[in-house]
């Protein structure tokens, strides 16, 4: 399928994004087609935001680039997907963390039975044996989670949802990544805790400048920290752009935000619309 | 009364100490993989037929040259692999074709090598520190296998799946050890001192009957648990593997590759198994009820946790003096107050052992709580 999209991806001339993906397709199982042609690009140093209802493709497009499909059954079967111009859709998971991407899954998943540092020192893995840098960047996570060096030596299983979240961000922290593929960090958690983790990964981007390619349900939380949103719809880009111009979008209001919508009369204008919109 | 009761005991626990070994080997691929490993008893089997054939009387056996050249190939191949996995270590990380080269022209290098060593050695019976580093070197070579042609492709898949397939490499081994080496019994001659000591004899008359065999079987495998346990909770490597088996997916997101992991696991296990087979082994004579052994790991792991490597230790004391102190003292009186036949209890007596804490401690005495949080 030819995606014409209106994203800024053939910057790459200029400079290479972190990620770029060109329209793939992903399908679990041999069967179920999950992703019909997602195009999408991550420039450095930025907050891209991949926004949509359940089911819509965000986790499979996000483990579409961290290679953790091939775990679940899932193949990418068209399409490709770069990393700073190269092609990585080959390489295992280890290999991506090594070029610094490194995903954060849904539902935190930590190591319940390990404490909160050793679930730390495991995102270290790939740095082997450096001593000096392991500590010094365990002194920086908890520099951005203070919560966590409280409870560094209680077991994860045992923690909060948010210290939870906190453990699993951490966690990649220490891979040392340039990109962070975070997929629903605001799942299960109070709406304080949600601005609390925001305003740290917003804060890890500016600082750390650390890209971050945020898969949310949560629409809009995800635009107010986001710089660029894409919107996906039965695994297809439907709507992408500036974040501030998403939030004025009228269509993300209605559909995502669960404002606005009064121009629109009856229910089939809405379908018409929207089957429209699908193919753009 | 005390003299027999302390000497049972004492004779209970050592026999511990070995089940305890096996019961270590299922705790390893457990703890990292989240799997039964049946085929753990397979392992010990194989292990110790390997040993006792490559070091083995040949006196009036047929010799399988071929079995020689094959076992010191894959020494001379391990010892390549080692070789090189240090020198890439030591020089730089990195992987890729050229590397990949490299790995071959070595192993082939190895596997000449030590195949003209196995033909200079000519007619078997190698001398048995040889034996043993072979029967490593092929334990290795088995966990490849197995992760290889196995594992690899059932990551992420229910446990029963992984345990059925442990299950099809159980039956595979034994049968497979048997077609390589053969059926018959074999021994195993460690050079265990066998004349039995007798401890305390000032306080109890004729002293404690202790037998040297086990005393050396037990203080191997206290240092092989020690070993264990300081690689488990100390070393990265080790917090990988607890990771893995945590969690699989979470531990490929974080950039632990499973395939190394599993690999170490298996090889570890299954040098735990050849610990246990040459213990065994030597004690048993090599045959195939050495595998059975595996069923007797079974209430030692319920008793200590399935994933907890002192718990296996403590499970295999328990369960090893429960059944002798059983046999020798529960054993009269049930027959004198219910005009039993009696005896029999030291086979019954681990699982009932087993089914009770079952019932009140499922996760055993040192197991992991499951952890569930919503």
């Amino acid at each position: 399928m030819e995606a014409r999209m209106s994203h800024p991806a053939p910057a790459s001339a200029v400079a290479p994004n972190v990620i770029d993906v060109a329209s793939i397709e992903v399908i679990y199982n041999h069967v179920i087609l999950v992703l019909k042609g997602v195009s999408l690009a991550v420039p450095d140093g930025s907050i891209v935001a991949l926004l949509g209802a359940n089911g819509a493709g965000k986790s499979t497009t996000l483990k579409a680039i961290s290679n953790l499909l091939r775990t679940e059954r899932g193949e990418v079967t068209k399409g490709q997907v770069r990393c700073r111009g190269e092609r990585v859709d080959g390489l295992t998971p280890s290999d991506l963390v090594r070029r610094g991407v490194i995903q954060v899954m849904e539902g935190r998943h930590c190591f319940g039975h390990l404490t909160v540092e050793e679930n730390l020192l495991t995102g270290a893995y790939i740095h082997g044996g450096k001593r000096r840098q392991i500590a010094d960047d365990l002194d920086k996570v908890y520099h951005y989670f203070p919560r966590l060096k409280e409870r560094r030596a209680s077991q994860a299983g045992y923690t909060s949802g948010g210290e939870q979240q906190m453990t699993a961000i951490g966690r990649a922290l220490m891979s040392r990544p340039s990109t962070i593929l975070l997929d629903e960090p605001s799942m299960g958690l109070a709406p304080q805790l949600v601005e609390e983790i925001f305003e740290i990964v917003r804060s890890l981007n500016e600082k750390e400048k650390v890209s971050i390619l945020l898969a949310e349900q949560n629409t809009n939380v995800a635009l107010r920290y986001a710089h660029y949103g894409y919107i996906l719809e039965n695994g297809r880009v439907v709507l992408d752009g500036d974040a501030a111009h998403l939030r004025q979008n009228e269509d993300v209001k209605e559909f995502y935000l669960g404002i606005g919508g009064e121009g629109r009369r009856s229910f089939r204008d809405v379908k018409h619309y929207r089957r429209r919109k699908r193919w753009l | 009364m005390l003299g027999p009761f302390l000497e049972t005991l004492i004779g209970g626990l050592l026999t511990g100490v070995l089940y305890s070994l096996v019961a270590l080997g299922f705790v390893l691929i457990f703890k990292a993989s989240g799997v039964f490993n049946f085929a753990q008893g397979a392992m010990v089997l194989f292990a110790a037929l390997t040993v006792a054939r490559l070091a083995g009387e040949i006196d009036n056996k047929e010799v399988h040259l071929a079995n020689f050249v094959v076992a010191a190939a894959i020494l001379g191949v391990a010892l390549a692999l080692v070789g090189w996995y240090c020198w890439r270590e030591y020089v730089a990380r990195g992987s890729g074709a050229p590397e990949r080269r490299k790995i071959q022209m070595l192993a082939a290098l190895g596997a000449i090598v030590g195949g003209g060593a196995a033909w200079l050695y000519g007619k078997g019976a190698w001398p048995m520190w040889l034996a043993i580093a072979a029967t490593a070197a092929i334990m290795g070579l088995l966990a490849y296998a197995i992760e290889r042609l196995v594992l690899r492709h059932l990551v992420n898949q229910e446990g029963i799946i992984l345990f059925m397939a442990t299950l099809g490499i159980a039956y595979f081994l034994d049968g497979f050890g048997q077609t390589l080496w053969g059926s018959d019994i074999y021994t195993i001659n460690l050079g265990l001192p066998k004349d039995p000591i007798f401890l305390l004899e000032g306080v109890f008359p004729g002293g404690l009957l202790v037998d040297p065999g086990d005393l050396v079987a037990a203080v191997i495998a206290a240092a092989l648990v020690v070993v264990l346990a300081i690689f488990f909770q100390t070393t990265r490597v080790g917090r990988a593997l607890r990771a893995v088996a945590d969690d699989h997916a979470a531990a490929q997101s974080v950039g632990i590759p499973l395939k190394t992991i599993w690999l170490i696991v298996w090889t570890v296990s299954g040098f735990v198994a050849l610990a246990a087979g040459l213990i065994w082994g030597a004690k048993l004579g090599v045959q195939f009820s050495i595998s059975l052994i595996a069923l007797k790991a079974l209430p030692v792991l319920i008793l200590g946790g399935f994933t907890s490597v002192p718990g296996a230790i403590v499970g295999g004391l328990i369960i090893g003096a429960g059944e002798k102190l059983s046999e020798v003292f529960l054993a009269p009186i049930l027959i004198r107050a219910f005009d039993l036949a009696g005896g029999g209890i030291e086979n019954w007596f681990a699982y009932v052992l087993a089914l009770v804490f079952l019932l009140f401690r499922p996760q055993g005495l040192f197991g992991e709580r499951i952890i569930e949080r919503v």
